[in-house]
């Protein structure tokens, strides 16, 4: 690239102000369209992922199935296993394997539980609900309670509950009122309501009820194992990962969340398909833009080309010029856009405090810099072929001698 | 052919077209001229005057015959060959100025060297000075053409053509778009470069007045040469 194509492209692009900002501003407006495009579609799914894994463990560990196996595969004799119902389903000896967990990196919190079906009796009605007993103090470490309380408080005595609005709103249920809780093992008490809680899961919000520790253990007549132990990673998008960790460390089932929520995963993926479309048609308007406006440019300055060919420049120069001006304005274009997307973007709060109603865009997820250099090499890309008819331009036909 | 020809071509036909459309422009051109020849190229309308000076400056191949400059064999160059000794050896101005509407008048005279050095040098930019001082027109350097009348920008042009210190100039019909003053200046310019300088020109006109100042007359008519 000599230096003199580099002083003529830039010539021609000052010494026609108008139509060079009237291409850099159409180039622009498309980085901007991709960069919005970006930090939208990222912040989507930043704002589902968010919402998805805030109140649910992001790592599950129970205790192993025992599945039916085949224990001696060699024919004349068949050994088989059979699955195991005659125990529950606990973690027997779990203080042990607390330490082991909250060793591994990238843990934030564990959580030990008592989990068990139960039905809560009010007068002539009954709904089933899930019971979660959890240690003192671990009551928000999963599922923010102590955020999403509404009414009461989040204390847990041996004789008091705290239940969600759904339930409290389908059971006519308010602070202080006692119910009755039958558990599947066959026990029974009664407990005082001393707290209601929204989640905006519609799930927990009616089935939930958390209840201390210890007086899960006798409701569920579990006087020394656990249930499962719940587990919240950061970044959640490791679990996977941490999950097949745990599992060696500990012989116990893992079950991250990704794996029961690969339907959001393909929604997400579909949502990134969909802005890598309108993206790749945002670069190709600006390559058929910038092609357009070349051969034209081309057209007009036809003797000029032709007189310079005629003068000893060779088709090498003649390229470069032009190559250059489309790919200056592709730049200049770029980095314009890319300061006005920044700009225009600035003062939208963070995805995580993005109300309903609002667009959950993260200018992080903006693709700045990506954007300004595919929009540079698509410009270069659709200034080529111009570049080239303006190389085979004949001079004895453009000056007319 | 005398012994310091700078070109020599035999048998120098042109034809356009193919077939039915076939028309064959120059039919056998004999010719040559002498380092340091000014010569006026006359000829009525159609004879082939600009064609002649086209396949002379090597933007356009002849059909046949002989080609040859400075011991090149033009006739057998390849195109990048060509290009490169039309910008050593070769300077034109036509009958529209064709300066670059976005360079100054300065810029405009060092185009053709700094296109063959890929960059303007320090040279160039004194050589050009000298040049359009010696076109008169040193106080017109950072003018662009528009700013510029038609005698002035042939001006420019004619300074542009001598950049490379080419052997030959081919000037077809330099004057033909001037009124008579601007004209015989541009003349006065031309002859006074070829004396200095010792630069060959060759000049196509229809006019008697421009002609009367060359030395060397040649004659076209229908494509072939009936005086020189
Ligand atoms: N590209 C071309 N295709 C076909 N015929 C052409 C072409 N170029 C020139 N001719 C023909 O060649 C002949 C000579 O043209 P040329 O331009 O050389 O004449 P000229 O002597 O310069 O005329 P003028 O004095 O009008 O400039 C004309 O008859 C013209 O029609
Ligand atoms: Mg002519």
């Amino acid at each position: 690239m000599s230096p003199y194509a580099v002083k003529l492209a830039i010539r021609h692009l000052l010494s026609h102000p108008g139509q060079t900002a009237l291409l850099m501003a159409g180039v622009a407006l498309g980085v901007s369209v991709f960069i919005f495009m970006s930090a939208l579609i990222g912040g989507l799914a930043t704002l589902l992922t968010l919402r998805t894994v805030g109140s649910i463990p992001h790592i599950v560990l129970e205790m192993p199935d025992r599945d039916p196996a085949i224990l001696s595969p060699d024919g004349l004799a068949q050994v088989v296993l059979q699955k195991d119902l005659s125990r529950r389903d606990q973690i027997a000896i779990w203080q042990p394997v607390i330490p082991i967990i909250e060793k591994t990196p990238n843990i934030i919190a564990v959580s030990p539980q008592i989990r068990g079906s139960a039905f809560v009796e009010r007068g002539q009605t009954v709904a089933p609900v899930g019971v979660i007993g959890v240690m003192p103090g671990k009551l928000s470490e999963i599922a923010d309670i102590d955020a999403a309380m509404v009414d009461g408080s989040s204390n847990l005595p041996a004789d008091g509950i705290l239940i969600g609005s759904r339930l409290a709103r389908d059971l006519g249920l308010r602070i202080g009122q006692v119910v009755r809780l039958s558990s599947d093992r066959g026990r029974a008490r009664s407990f005082r309501i001393g707290g209601i809680f929204t989640l905006g899961i519609a799930s927990a919000d009616r089935q939930a009820v958390y209840m201390n520790f210890t007086t899960a253990r006798a409701l569920f007549d579990l006087p020394t194992g656990i249930s499962r132990i719940e587990i919240k990673v950061a970044p959640a998008t490791d679990a996977a990962d941490i999950a097949e960790r745990l599992r060696r460390s500990t012989g116990l089932k893992a079950t991250a969340w990704t794996e029961d929520n690969s339907q959001l995963f393909e929604g997400l993926d579909a949502q990134a398909r969909t802005g890598i479309i309108i993206k790749a048609f945002s670069l190709v308007t600006i390559i058929v833009g910038i092609s357009s406006a070349m051969l034209l440019s081309i057209v007009r300055r036809q003797s000029e080309i032709g007189i310079m060919r005629a003068m000893g420049a060779s088709k090498g120069l003649v390229i470069s010029i032009f190559v250059l001006e489309g790919t200056l304005i592709g730049l200049v274009g770029a980095i314009v856009g890319a300061v006005i997307a920044w700009l225009a973007l600035l003062p939208l709060p963070p995805v995580t405090e993005v109300r309903s109603g609002g667009l959950p865009i993260d200018r992080a997820q903006g693709d700045f810099l990506l954007a300004i250099t595919l929009t540079t090499l698509a410009a270069m890309l659709a200034s080529i072929l111009p570049a080239r008819n303006a190389a085979r331009i004949d001079p004895v036909e453009a000056i007319g001698a | 052919m005398s012994a310091e020809a700078i070109f020599s071509v035999s048998g120098l036909t042109k034809r356009f077209g193919e077939g039915e459309a076939e028309v064959l422009v120059l039919k056998g051109i004999d010719l040559s001229m002498a380092a340091g020849e000014m010569a006026a190229l006359l000829g009525p309308s159609g004879s082939g005057k600009s064609t002649l000076l086209t396949i002379l400056g090597t933007l356009m191949r002849a059909s046949g015959g002989t080609h040859d400059m400075l011991g090149v064999d033009l006739m057998q160059a390849s195109e990048g060959q060509r290009t490169k000794f039309r910008s050593k050896h070769l300077g034109f101005v036509f009958q529209f100025h064709h300066l670059l509407p976005d360079l100054s008048a300065l810029e405009n005279v060092m185009m053709p060297a700094a296109c063959a050095a890929g960059r303007e040098t320090r040279a160039m930019r004194e050589r050009a000075t000298e040049l359009l001082d010696a076109v008169g027109l040193a106080d017109r350097r950072d003018y662009r053409p528009s700013a510029m009348s038609g005698g002035q920008r042939q001006r420019v042009a004619v300074a542009r053509a001598l950049i490379n210190n080419p052997v030959l100039v081919l000037a077809d019909e330099p004057t033909g778009n001037l009124d008579r003053q601007s004209a015989d200046h541009v003349m006065d310019l031309i002859r006074s470069i070829n004396q200095t300088m010792a630069t060959s020109f060759l000049i196509s006109t229809h006019d008697e007045h421009i002609a009367g100042q060359c030395p060397r007359r040649i004659e076209l008519l229908d494509g072939r040469i009936v005086r020189s």
